[in-house]
């Protein structure tokens, strides 16, 4: 029996040094609307430095909370720009790494084709049950819901109609199956390759809402961490630059 | 202590846990009753779809019950059709869910309770000319008390501490599908700790409390 286990062992023992050998590895916690153009820009990354980013998808405020109770991210990419900032104030993040890697727009998405038109005068009508956003008291996309609704005057008039998601992923669930008519989610949710992927989309003006800035930075565990610092420099480089904005992120 | 908002996702949860309870005792009890009796083949069919929910994750209930409830799903043409728009997002929605999510817990431990009790004070009482029915409600229910108590108590912990179903399908409604556990998730998202060591330290107790009095309970054993 022993002979037979001995090949396996030292297959295992090769394939674990292995592991350890390669690349650098960074563990990145992603904003959740971030989704789509991080997962290219890891690929792309790992093509071209042989550093492997792992990445971790969230609510940024779900995230906050795991960094400041241990998580092993290295790399932090928010959805807003408060939540890197205070845990740069509160000694979290590598001093000076703080960056805005991309600016999201607001887009107002229903699955069925032709329901949401490009002025958003749906929403004047209200012809729908349920308008889905992201919670706003945790969410910049959601905040910003808000604000364009208060903007329009239509805040108090639609407000029986909210539901909400944990994250824009979920909003975009509610919404994607049918279950809420329209909801605002990022752009990026239902763009690829700068192309509108379906349904029916009203752009958000940018002047309907605060800008959603979304700051990354190199928290403390990825101090001293090449590979964290070589993301980081690729994520402000042309070619992650071009992925960000073919997913309609202004830079 | 309690912001107005986190008593109104007590009270909802209360609520819910209470009429799924109810709902899972009328419904759960001639499925426990069968699933004691059968010698069907169908008996391991429908003893692994009632439990079910033991092993698969929230998400894939939660995920499901979208599609299925949703407008295209089918259980979501039948409430259209029949007039009542669709279940996601609405407090009878959670209800529906809840009773999925929830059955093995009133279910397995009635069956037991059944099984127990045996064929035998059924046929002692169809010899003293008492009906079947008669027989189950004077024969079987007060037998079988200590498997309801059991059974009812499960189900109402368990929907109190339902998260990832209610999370899919509920929309985080004050009022009418923000439950505790939502409402928990919410405070520490937000960075309000504060409150969500309220509401949390509140479930860890009751929690507690309940499977306490569940297991001290003299001279029964646990799944009767």
């Amino acid at each position: 029996m022993k002979s037979r286990f001995t090949p396996l062992l030292a297959g295992l023992v090769l394939a674990v040094s292995s592991l350890t050998v390669q690349a650098d590895e960074v563990q990145v916690a992603v904003a959740a609307n971030f989704t789509a153009p991080m997962q290219k820009i890891a690929a792309e990354f790992e093509k071209d430095t042989g550093h492997k980013a792992l990445l971790v998808f969230g609510a940024t405020g779900k995230l906050y909370a795991q960094i400041k109770n241990g998580a092993p991210f290295q790399v932090f990419l928010a959805a807003d720009d408060k939540t890197p900032a205070k845990l740069e104030a509160e000694g979290d993040t590598v001093p000076g790494s703080r960056f805005t890697y991309a600016i999201g727009t607001l887009v107002l998405w229903s699955a069925k084709p032709g329901f949401v038109d490009e002025q958003g005068e749906v929403l004047k009508k209200g012809q729908f049950k349920h308008l889905a956003m992201t919670n706003p008291k945790t969410a910049p996309y959601g905040a910003a819901a808000v604000t364009t609704l208060t903007k329009l005057g239509l805040f108090d008039a639609l407000q029986s109609k909210f539901v909400t998601g944990e994250n824009v992923s979920q909003t975009y669930q509610f919404v994607m199956t049918g279950n809420a008519e329209l909801g605002f989610i990022a752009l990026s949710q239902v763009m690829t390759d700068g192309q509108l992927s379906g349904g029916s989309t009203w752009i958000v003006p940018a002047d309907l809402h605060e800008p959603i800035r979304q700051d990354a930075a190199i928290l403390a565990k990825g101090q001293n961490q090449p590979a964290a610092r070589a993301l980081v420099e690729y994520l402000k480089g042309d070619k992650a630059a071009a992925i960000i904005k073919s997913y309609g992120y202004a830079l | 202590m309690l912001s107005e908002a986190n008593v109104a996702a007590v009270w909802l949860t209360l609520k819910l846990a209470t009429i799924t309870t109810v709902i899972l005792l009328i419904v759960g009890t001639p499925i426990a009753w069968w699933l004691a009796r059968t010698h069907s083949k169908w008996k391991g069919v429908i003893g692994a779809v009632v439990a079910l929910p033991l092993v698969l994750p929230p998400t894939v209930l939660g995920f499901y019950l979208l599609i299925a409830l949703g407008p295209h799903g089918p259980v979501g043409q039948l409430t259209q059709f029949l007039g009542w728009g669709i279940l996601p997002f609405t407090f009878a929605g959670l209800v529906v869910a809840s009773v999925f999510y929830s059955m093995p817990f009133v279910v397995q431990p009635l069956q037991q309770a059944f099984e127990a009790i045996g064929a035998r004070p059924l046929e002692v009482a169809a010899t003293l000319r008492a009906s079947p029915w008669d027989a189950f409600f004077t024969v079987v229910l007060p037998l079988a008390k200590p498997g309801f108590i059991t059974a009812s108590i499960l189900g109402f912990a368990h929907t109190v501490g339902e998260f990832g179903v209610v999370l899919m399908i509920g929309g985080n409604i004050p009022e009418k599908t923000r439950v505790v556990s939502v409402q928990i998730y919410d405070h520490v998202e937000a960075l309000e700790y504060a409150e969500a060591h309220v509401l949390a330290g509140g479930m860890l107790l009751f929690s507690f409390l309940v499977l306490l009095a569940l297991y001290s309970r003299k001279g029964t054993s646990t799944w009767k």
